[in-house]
């Protein structure tokens, strides 16, 4: 795929020069690993029992980060300070069962991984963990172990990757509909240790809206439910303790998931609006009367044009033309300002009958709103954009640019206030930073719910003249975060908290709440086994 | 004594750096005369001129009628009008009919053609009766990059009624955004004349609406939708009314509050709050204040009074300084203070009662305006003579007043107070300037300045006390604009004198007490921070 108009938006957004180039290594130099804490007992014992294991540094570098900006940072030009220092890959449960008794006998630390898209610094290992770090990768555990028809229901090991499952789950015709957009990597394990949120959740849910059962290893046994009821008054939900608990508790080693048949029609859509405020205003009343599609997002001006600069080079000279009479109609005659207007993304799913009729309504309510429909194509490349967005950082990294995405959750009545301040701040704290070109602060409004809305955040910059970009860009990560917290937004949406949001917990679910989840730990897991120190 | 009094300071205050030198070059900045270019060219041409004013970066741009339906619709009023109909038993209709009347009472009608009928008018007067009217450029400069930035609101003091006619005529002529400003109701009931100044921006508020929950709202909600649609500034006045005594008036916070409630909300991403210090070299009330505080009662505001008061255009009043300080920015004042997310689990349009925490903060911000204002504030050569002669009533021996007032004048600077003293001229021209333009009060005759004459023969009838009272005070009152420059020292001093033994803790503890005994007659900064009292009496150590 050939992006013209990228190298121009780029060099006109951040001031980005093909010319000003960095380059990362071609590969990892290995003396630069922290040495392995070994465990003799451990590995001997791991051994005996038949598990595979490793203890190479290219694996175990692999396995000490997620994809936060720092970690890639330090995969370009450092190294981490700590890294695991063996890597176990157990088949099956019965495996994990046997690897957590091990561990606790021999008193090492566990971190579980899974697809390794964590944004939390969940994955970091902690500096001064003296123990042996066991990073206890569950790609082997893969396999979808029954499907179930009559309940509706698939019973799959944990290990499994978004894509894997929707791609094996289609072969019998079903799906889980859940589509976070990390699903090309991020596993059915991690969904769960992280309360995880799909793209298409008005349809199917959050997960903990999917999950029917869990079966999950702790150093004081296996927690599970004894049915698979849909709905329980038996005290808290236990499960709610495992789902978010982030890897701190022990392992998810299968999950009991809700399936639904492979939707018939699919179709993508894309809406038009003079500004932000009035997309807001129409989510809202789409919320309102509770007719969501199955994905609705509203991206901000720039978010709009930054979509744009991702237009494949165009086939034929009439596609261009008709471009061309397209922004002519919205600007010209219906006197849209383009540094103002934004663009919804929709996507459908449904029987075809319902879909189009689906598809009215929300058109309707949009243009109460001013809103124009402006094509499948738009629509489409707006779900492109957050697949490559990662890639894209990647690429941006070798031309001084660095980037990083955040979210929260916020009741509507604050959505815009949010949005506007969060960004601002980021400007901003970007100019007292003494970063020379102005940075890309863009968002956009991912999900909608009956009390409020999911607000991505987009924010790069160009570095160049900045010692320690990586310093600067935390700084400015926390400024936005703390602006986010004053404005009534939430800590995480589905991101979690891990290691890198820690410190606002306490203020976020109270002492009280921080002693619960603690006393829970204490009793779960006392030698603190589960040692990635997340959450709290 | 005064030896003794010079070593505590010293005990006291030794470990300060001495600033002095800093402290005032800091206030020398350059102030240029608008009249000047006034004098020079056509009033009318200048009244016609292509008004094209800064403003606010993301200003959606409405009209005043607008402004009032959005404030009428918006959801705060709209919760306020169902609880009191919930709880009078009124029907909604009539009390929104109240609301709408209470906005149409209280609105601003800004409108341009006024405007430039006003800039013709007071361009006029204004030259009649002011010799300069200065303005440090400087400030406008800064002024005008925070109108862009974020909504203004603009604190001036508050001496005499041209301080809000003056302010807009301002900021007409450096094209600057024109403000809409909160005035008391008593100009409303003027003919034509109100209906000019709403049309210039001005608009009303009942001086009490304690209790009244819908004239609240109202008026709340309509200051709030101007500043966070950043309209135009807002502007008002922190001590609530003119002072009569030329002292800064303890603040108050009713409005202050209302203004700052947008960004507590996070509905602005900061708010700009500009501290203006207008002083005059001669105010145009200053008798009337004199028989105000003898008890008179003060005129109403009325036309025709306004037309009578036109012979005070044949007077002299010197000239005036506008010294627009440094914008506050609210944000920077709240971070690390104040914890915005109160606000998170209470529904936006219901009005929050503001935290203890949040009411010492307003209360704070208010006090560092007022002492922003005062200290840069000008004084005149008029203000030491009148300090001079009351120690020395009924008269002075000229030379003597002279020397005396340079002395003083010396004393007030190396005090951190900003004189205008022109440099090209003698002292004693400077002097003899000074009294022929304080000619109501002041008489030099046989090389004697005589503040009243006290003929020993002459029988004291009730017209010669109350003729002398009211010279005495407008006296006072031009004295008491040194006091502020002078109640730290003079606290410290009388500290020293009073303390029960010359221990340093001893003395520091009887300057805490009289500060706080004085707390309500003169501006301090609100509390007994160790940092702030060193600041507060560092002046006094580096003079002596």
């Amino acid at each position: 795929m050939v992006l013209p108009a990228l190298r121009e938006w780029m060099e006109k957004t951040f001031g980005a020069s093909l010319n000003h180039k960095t380059t990362s290594r071609a590969s990892l130099n290995v003396s630069d690993a922290p040495p392995a804490i070994v465990n003799e007992g451990f590995i001997q014992d791991v051994k005996a029992i038949g598990i595979s294991f490793s203890q190479d540094v290219e694996d175990r570098v692999f396995r000490a980060h997620g994809h936060c900006l720092h970690e890639m940072f330090a995969l370009r030009e450092g190294m981490f300070k700590r890294i695991p220092d063996v890597v176990v890959w157990p088949s099956c449960h019965d495996d994990v069962v046997r690897i957590v008794d091990l561990a606790c006998k021999h008193n090492v630390c566990i971190i579980p991984f899974g697809g390794g898209t964590s944004v939390s610094s969940a994955l970091e290992c902690p500096e001064d963990e003296k123990r042996t770090i066991v990073s206890l990768d569950t790609s082997q555990m893969n396999r979808i172990l029954w499907i179930d028809e009559k309940n509706l229901t698939a019973h799959v090991e944990a290990g499994i990757t978004g894509q894997d499952l929707e791609k094996q789950l289609a072969e019998s015709g079903y799906c889980t509909g859940h589509e976070p957009d990390s699903m090309e990597f991020s596993t059915l394990g991690g969904w769960v240790a992280t309360r995880a949120s799909g793209m298409k959740k008005n349809i199917y849910g959050n997960i903990e809206d999917l999950v029917v059962h869990l079966k999950v290893v702790t150093p004081q046994g296996i927690v599970e439910k004894s049915c698979q009821g849909p709905r329980m008054s038996t005290g808290p939900d236990i499960y709610h303790f495992i789902m978010g608990s982030e890897g701190t508790l022990g392992v998810v080693t299968e999950v009991t998931i809700k399936i639904r048949p492979v939707p018939e029609y699919q179709k993508y859509g894309s809406v038009v609006f003079p500004n932000f405020e009035r997309g807001v205003a129409c989510l809202r009343e789409v919320a309102r009367q509770r007719c969501a599609p199955a994905s609705i997002r509203l991206m901000d001006n720039a978010q709009f044009q930054f979509g744009h600069a991702l237009k494949p080079q165009v086939a034929s000279i009439f596609t261009s033309f008709l471009d061309g009479l397209k922004k002519f109609y919205i600007t010209k005659f219906k006197g849209f300002d383009p540094n103002q207007l934004c663009v919804a993304t929709l996507l459908f799913e449904g029987d075809r009958e319902k879909v189009l009729q689906h598809e009215k309504q929300v058109y309707d309510i949009a243009a109460k709103f001013g809103g124009l429909a402006a094509g499948e194509d738009n629509g489409q490349r707006g779900y492109m954009l957050t697949f490559v967005i990662a890639y894209l950082r990647d690429l941006g990294m070798d031309y001084y640019l660095i980037g990083e995405s955040f979210e929260t959750s916020v009741p509507w009545d604050r959505v815009l206030d949010l949005c506007r301040n969060v960004k601002e701040r980021i400007v901003r704290e970007c100019k007292e930073r003494g970063v020379q070109f102005p940075p890309l602060s863009t968002c956009r409004v991912t999900q909608t719910y009956d009390a409020g809305a999911c607000v991505y955040f987009y924010f790069a910059f160009n570095y160049r003249g900045i010692s320690d970009p990586v310093h600067v860009y935390e700084e400015i990560e926390f400024a936005a975060r703390e602006e986010i917290l004053a404005n009534g937004g939430s800590l995480s949406h589905h991101h979690g908290v891990g290691k890198l949001r820690k410190q606002w917990l306490k203020d976020s679910i109270s002492h009280v709440g921080i002693g619960m989840l603690r006393s829970v730990k204490d009793y779960i897991d006392p030698n603190n086994i589960f040692g990635n120190r997340n959450l709290l | 004594m005064r030896v003794v009094v010079l070593i505590y300071l010293w005990l006291i205050f030794a470990p300060l750096p001495l600033q002095l030198r800093e402290f005032r070059s800091k206030k020398r900045e350059v102030f240029e005369d608008v009249l000047e270019e006034r004098r020079q060219s056509s009033d009318l041409r200048y009244a016609m001129k292509c008004f094209s004013p800064v403003i606010y970066r993301s200003l959606v741009p409405c009209k005043p009628s607008m402004l009032k339906a959005m404030v009428l619709e918006s959801d705060q009023l709209q919760y306020v009008i169902k609880q009191i109909s919930l709880e009078s038993g009124e029907p909604l209709d009539a009390i929104q009919e109240q609301a709408t009347e209470i906005l149409d009472e209280m609105g601003q009608n800004l409108n341009l053609a006024a405007i430039r009928m006003f800039a013709l008018t007071l361009s006029k007067i204004f030259k009649r009766l002011f010799q300069k009217v200065c303005v440090n450029e400087e400030g406008i400069q800064r002024l005008a990059q925070a109108i862009q930035e974020h909504p203004v609101v603009l604190l001036p003091s508050h001496r005499s009624y041209i301080d809000f006619l003056m302010m807009s005529y301002i900021l007409y002529t450096y094209d600057l955004a024109l403000p809409v400003i909160a005035a008391g109701m008593d100009f409303m009931g003027m003919k034509i004349v109100g209906e000019l100044l709403r049309m210039s921006g001005a608009f009303f508020m009942r001086r009490t609406f304690r209790g009244n929950k819908l004239y609240w709202g109202v008026f709340a909600e309509y200051v709030k939708t101007m500043l966070r649609n950043g309209y135009a500034p807002v502007e008002f006045f922190v001590e609530g009314q003119r002072s009569r005594t030329c002292k800064t008036l303890t603040p108050k916070f009713g409005l202050l509050s209302v203004v700052m409630e947008p960004f507590f909300k996070g509905e602005v991403f900061d708010t700009y709050l500009v501290p203006v210090s207008i002083s005059y070299e001669r105010i145009l009330e200053e008798t009337l204040y004199a028989y105000e505080l003898l008890g008179v009662p003060k005129p109403k505001e009325s036309t025709s009074g306004l037309i009578k008061a036109r012979k005070i255009l044949n007077d002299d009043f010197g000239s005036i300084h506008i010294f627009f300080g440094k914008p506050m920015s609210l944000r920077s004042l709240a971070s690390g203070r104040l914890n915005r997310s109160q606000y998170n689990l209470i529904p936006r349009h219901l009005s929050h009662r503001p935290s203890e925490e949040m009411q010492k903060f307003i209360s704070d911000v208010a006090y560092k305006v007022e002492l922003q204002q005062i200290a840069n504030m000008v004084l005149s050569p008029g203000v030491l003579i009148a300090a001079i002669l009351l120690q020395n009533f009924p008269s002075l021996d000229f030379s003597v007043l002279v020397d005396k007032t340079v002395w003083l004048k010396d004393l007030t600077e190396a005090f951190g107070g900003c004189l205008e003293w022109p440099d090209n001229m003698s002292s004693s021209k400077v002097v003899k300037a000074s009294i022929e333009l304080h000619s109501n009060i002041l008489k030099l005759a046989d090389g004697e300045v005589i503040l009243f004459e006290n003929k020993p023969n002459d029988p004291l009838t009730e017209e010669v006390v109350f003729a002398q009272a009211v010279t005495l005070l407008m006296c006072a009152s031009y004295r008491n604009q040194l006091v502020n420059t002078y109640v730290r020292p003079a606290l410290v001093v009388l500290a020293c004198k009073m303390a029960l033994s010359s221990s340093r803790g001893d003395v520091s503890r009887t300057f805490c007490f009289l500060r706080n005994l004085f707390s309500k007659e003169f501006i301090f900064f609100p509390g007994l921070k160790k940092r702030i009292l060193k600041k507060e009496v560092s002046c006094c150590q580096n003079v002596i």
